[in-house]
């Protein structure tokens, strides 16, 4: 019983050599649990890389130096010269997307291109762009949707498709989630990711509701000769194991005037993107001409990716 | 004497801005400004059906075959509105003048081809035939239905006869497939290029491979 | 002998007492934790080498039997000190002993929580972007972050208070209570917030609609009140046997009874949400097929054991209720283990699968644990275990079996 009146007799002193004991025990632990822990990392992380601030935080010097020494770390490891940029936003620019659902077949070749641009792994595999095959009868049903079908010729009959990857929201539910702030909204819209800060906690991908995020569940592997050299740091290089990426609106190609590969590679002219504050953008032309609708509109995370039916 | 000679300046001075001023005429504003292009597009196009009617009375009466300077003139104005693509034309087809020349005898009733039979019509084929588009007597050209006659590098303004709404969202950028720049001048396709004329709907594609299933990643 | 010494002293001397002086059974259940310990090790370097990859977890259920078991926990955490509520609130003086082992369990608890997330994380190397000062935390929007700091906090409240009065008790002086009743006091809102805090990691997420529900966090709270105290109940009846610990039968029932109340509470708030879900009968309802029945004609793999949670929190809810069954020991016990059964499946497997199933997409991907998952759980229940085990019988050492800790030097 916790009885706070009367005192109680001190232990007696302990005999010395059971102290000893209970050191070499503490320091046999202690060494262990070294072992345990140095040994088991393969992806041979640099200190400067692991202390490295969070993005942001980089002055003008110390982007620099952490672009170089990624530069060096790709070009070793895929044994051909890649360049690392931070291009920032171009002024007076949000960018938007549309895709026109009618037009859409299922082709898939938006997903593959993606993944070759954006340098995404192939073994364990990654596509940023998931397709939707769903009913024409019965329109957008996502519990009755098909990500895996596989027939001979699309569009398969009495079907039609819906790519779906980031949405790139102005109320983003994946920013507000993040407990490190390693994602966030950047000026000219495009949601990015600081993959060297990503905690892989797995909350954004909790909170997204359109499945844009994909976890590096195992090491990413690229191919070397498949490898995109050109690469932006908030956007296609090379990722790491246990980090969170996503569609970056090819922030690589955009920030230059350059189409996402997906605009350019679409053999059926289904999407559009420009910029939403040019009134003679073609993205304004569709807003303002067509009937576009967004997803899940009742969460109120106002994405900039606007489907539309163009026939 | 003094006066002649004076009069015969000012006549010359004015006749020489007056050619100046005529061959100097603002054309389209090639270089790409960002967001600028589309826009000024389109104001020259507001342009140009004044252009056109100024000179299409002189070259109309003439009708087919009599296309003068005033309609290779405008034809080369809004050409240059929408820079296109090479029209996609099979290997050593092309000049069709090369086979066709302008005063063979042409029989204007539609009946079947002996050549061309690599040419499959399937585009509203109960109503049309080949010469509802191309010209019977200068087969390097097509003619618009009140028979102006179109280069192939224009051909979209024959489809937006009966494509209207379409000619009008390809020209916003919002039909067709996009390449190039999204800001700065548009890099347009000729409607040939994606949609064969003479059996324009897409054939099917095969789709590629579907993603693994989540189980199957280890 | 200065501080220093003194914190010394106390440190090798607990650590004797934890170790030594048990009878056989005692140095058998440490064996079987530390085995659990040893090999979860193993599989979690296998982890660490291999990424995440070796769980089942994938894009579709991106969190799975961890963050389920890391939910229950902070559970356990929570309810384990709101026993001091009635303790202060009656004055309940037989349940003021109870008091220091329910921030034992709690310590306990929230270290098994903070392991689990280790585990859980795809970069644990980076857990110091979560330190405030050091890294950048995403504050005031991110739950997570917030979820990190109190429960940071709450352990270092417990265990300071904790540490505190073991060492007043060790070294047989008076403990002062200016300074360990307004932390005790404190503890108490801190630990309706830490389960708070957790219920709204879950509920704040607008894209899964089975945990975006206002209920959500009373109900967090109302299943941790009938967990936490179960296992605290089983522990004071076995230090009743193998001690000299003393608890008044009228102190075990009134927490049982509190229990009944609570796991009422939570049924009620269960039925709600349901009556919510059928009646509406919207597309959300999915999720609520999937977790009883199953989507697409397949049978869900998660469907038995909601059912199973459901009547054990029937059954244990009239065992604590009818005073009769309350008051036998057989009785109770299997209420307690019924009770504990049930909210670890309903605060985990039955939390977080249905709320990825089908997925934002409407995929179904259907997950269960891997072997390195269950391996890895089992050694951080180890380490809390462990834990709770030596830091239990470091405190009836002194606290109550003195003269055996004395001939034990």
């Amino acid at each position: 019983m916790i009885d706070n009146s009367a005192p109680m007799p001190v232990p007696a002193p302990p005999a010395t050599g059971q102290t000893r004991r209970e050191a070499i025990i503490l320091g046999l632990f202690a060494l262990a649990g070294a072992a345990l822990t140095s040994g088991c990392s393969s992806d041979k992380a640099d200190l400067d890389e692991y202390l490295q601030k969070h993005f942001k935080d980089l002055s003008g010097d110390e982007l620099k130096k952490v672009l170089a020494r990624m530069e060096k770390k790709y070009s070793e490891q895929y044994g051909k010269p890649v360049t690392v940029s931070a291009t920032p936003p171009l002024e007076g620019v949000l960018f938007g997307y549309a895709l026109d659902l009618s037009r859409c077949i299922g082709c898939r070749r938006c997903v593959y291109g993606c993944v070759e641009e954006n340098n995404q792994s192939r073994n364990p595999q990654t596509h940023w762009i998931t397709v939707l095959e769903m009913d024409k009868e019965e329109g957008v049903n996502l519990e009755n949707s098909n990500a895996y079908y596989d027939h001979e010729t699309v569009p398969a009959p009495g079907k039609f498709y819906m790519p779906v990857a980031c949405q790139h929201c102005e109320n983003p539910p994946c920013v507000k989630v993040c407990p490190v702030g390693a994602t966030w909204k950047e000026k000219d819209g495009i949601v990015v990711i600081d993959y060297n800060w990503c905690i892989g906690c797995r909350n954004c991908i909790a909170a997204c509701p359109y499945g844009a995020r994909r976890f590096n569940w195992g090491t990413p592997h690229i191919p070397a000769d498949e490898l995109n050299p050109v690469t932006e740091y908030l956007g296609n290089r090379p990722r790491q194991r246990g980090v969170v990426e996503k569609c970056s609106w090819c922030i690589q190609r955009t920030r230059k005037g350059l189409y996402p590969k997906c605009v350019e590679v679409c053999p059926v002219g289904a999407r559009k993107f420009g910029n939403l504050l040019d009134p003679d953008s073609e993205i304004r032309y569709i807003i303002e001409n067509k009937r576009v609708y967004i997803l899940k509109e009742e969460l109120n995370t106002q994405p900039k990716f606007f489907y539309y039916y163009g026939l | 004497m003094q006066r002649m000679r004076l009069i015969r300046l000012a006549v010359a001075g004015a006749s020489a801005t007056l050619l100046l001023a005529v061959a100097c005429r603002p054309v389209q504003d090639a270089s790409p400004r960002y967001g600028k292009a589309a826009g000024a597009a389109v104001a020259e196009e507001k342009g140009a059906p004044k252009a056109a009617s100024k000179a299409a009375p002189k070259a109309d009466t003439g009708v087919a075959g009599k296309a003068g300077a005033p309609i290779a003139k405008v034809a080369a104005t809004t050409a240059a509105l929408y820079p296109v693509a090479p029209p996609p034309f099979s290997d050593g087809v092309f000049p069709c003048s090369q086979c066709h020349s302008p005063g063979d005898k042409v029989n204007r009733t539609p009946h079947p081809v002996e050549f061309h039979e690599d040419i499959v019509l399937h585009h509203d084929e109960k109503n049309r035939w080949c010469l509802d588009c191309h010209d019977a007597q200068n087969r390097d050209k097509l003619h618009l239905a009140d028979g102006r006659l179109i280069d192939f590098t224009e051909s979209y303004r024959l489809c937006g006869q009966c494509h209207g709404p379409t000619l009008r969202n390809w020209k916003a950028g919002e039909h067709g497939k996009r390449t190039g720049s999204w800001s700065g001048t548009k890099q347009y396709l000729l409607c040939a290029s994606c949609h064969s004329p003479h059996s324009p709907h897409f054939k099917p594609l095969q789709p590629k491979r579907p993603p693994l299933r989540q189980e199957a990643i280890k | 002998m200065t501080l220093v010494q003194k914190a010394g002293r106390f440190v090798t001397g607990t650590a004797r007492m934890a170790f030594l002086g048990g009878n056989r059974l005692y140095y058998a259940w440490l064996a079987v934790l530390g085995l659990c310990i040893v090999q979860a090790a193993f599989a979690f370097s296998h982890q660490f080498e291999n990424g995440l990859i070796v769980t089942h977890m994938r894009d579709s259920v991106s969190w799975g039997f961890y963050i389920g078991n890391f939910t229950f926990l902070v559970g356990v955490a929570a309810a384990a000190v709101l026993l001091v509520v009635p303790a202060y609130v009656y004055d309940w003086k037989p349940i003021k002993e109870v008091v220091l082992f329910g921030e034992l369990l709690a310590v306990a608890a929230i270290v098994m929580c903070l392991l689990f997330v280790l585990a859980d994380m795809g970069r644990p190397d980076r857990f110091w972007h979560l330190i405030p000062g050091i890294g950048h935390m995403n504050l005031p929007s991110a739950i997570m972050a917030w979820d990190s700091i109190v429960l940071n906090i709450y352990l270092a409240v417990n265990l300071t208070v904790a540490s505190y009065l073991v060492y007043c008790a060790y070294y047989g002086i008076p403990y002062n209570k200016k300074f360990v009743v307004p932390l005790v006091i404190f503890s108490i809102p801190m630990a309706v917030s830490i389960h708070t805090v957790t219920a709204f990691l879950y509920n704040g997420m607008a894209s899964r609609s089975y945990w975006n529900s206002a209920i959500l966090a009373p109900r967090f709270i109302a299943s941790a009140f009938c967990s936490g105290p179960a296992l605290l109940l089983i522990l004071f009846q076995i230090l009743r046997k193998v001690s000299a610990f003393e608890i008044k039968d009228e102190a075990i029932h009134k927490v049982a009874e509190l229990m009944a109340y609570a796991m009422g509470l939570n049924l009620f708030l269960f039925g709600a949400e349901i009556f919510k879900e059928y009646y509406s009968n919207t597309h959300h309802l999915v999720h609520y097929e999937y977790l009883f029945a199953g989507l697409h004609g397949k049978a869900s793999p998660i469907a038995p054991y909601a059912w199973m949670s459901l009547i054990f929190s029937i059954v244990a809810f009239f065992l604590f209720l009818i005073p009769k069954t309350r008051r036998m020991p057989v009785t109770m016990n299997i209420g307690c283990v019924l009770i504990y059964a049930s909210v670890y499946i309903e605060k985990g497997i039955a939390l977080i699968i249905p709320g990825f199933t089908p997925d934002q997409l409407g995929q179904v991907y259907e997950y269960v644990p891997s072997a390195t998952e269950l391996r890895v759980a089992a050694g951080v229940f180890g380490v809390g275990f462990l834990l709770f085990t030596l830091m239990v019988k470091v405190s009836v050492s002194i606290l109550f079996d003195r003269p055996t800790a004395e001939a034990h030097g």
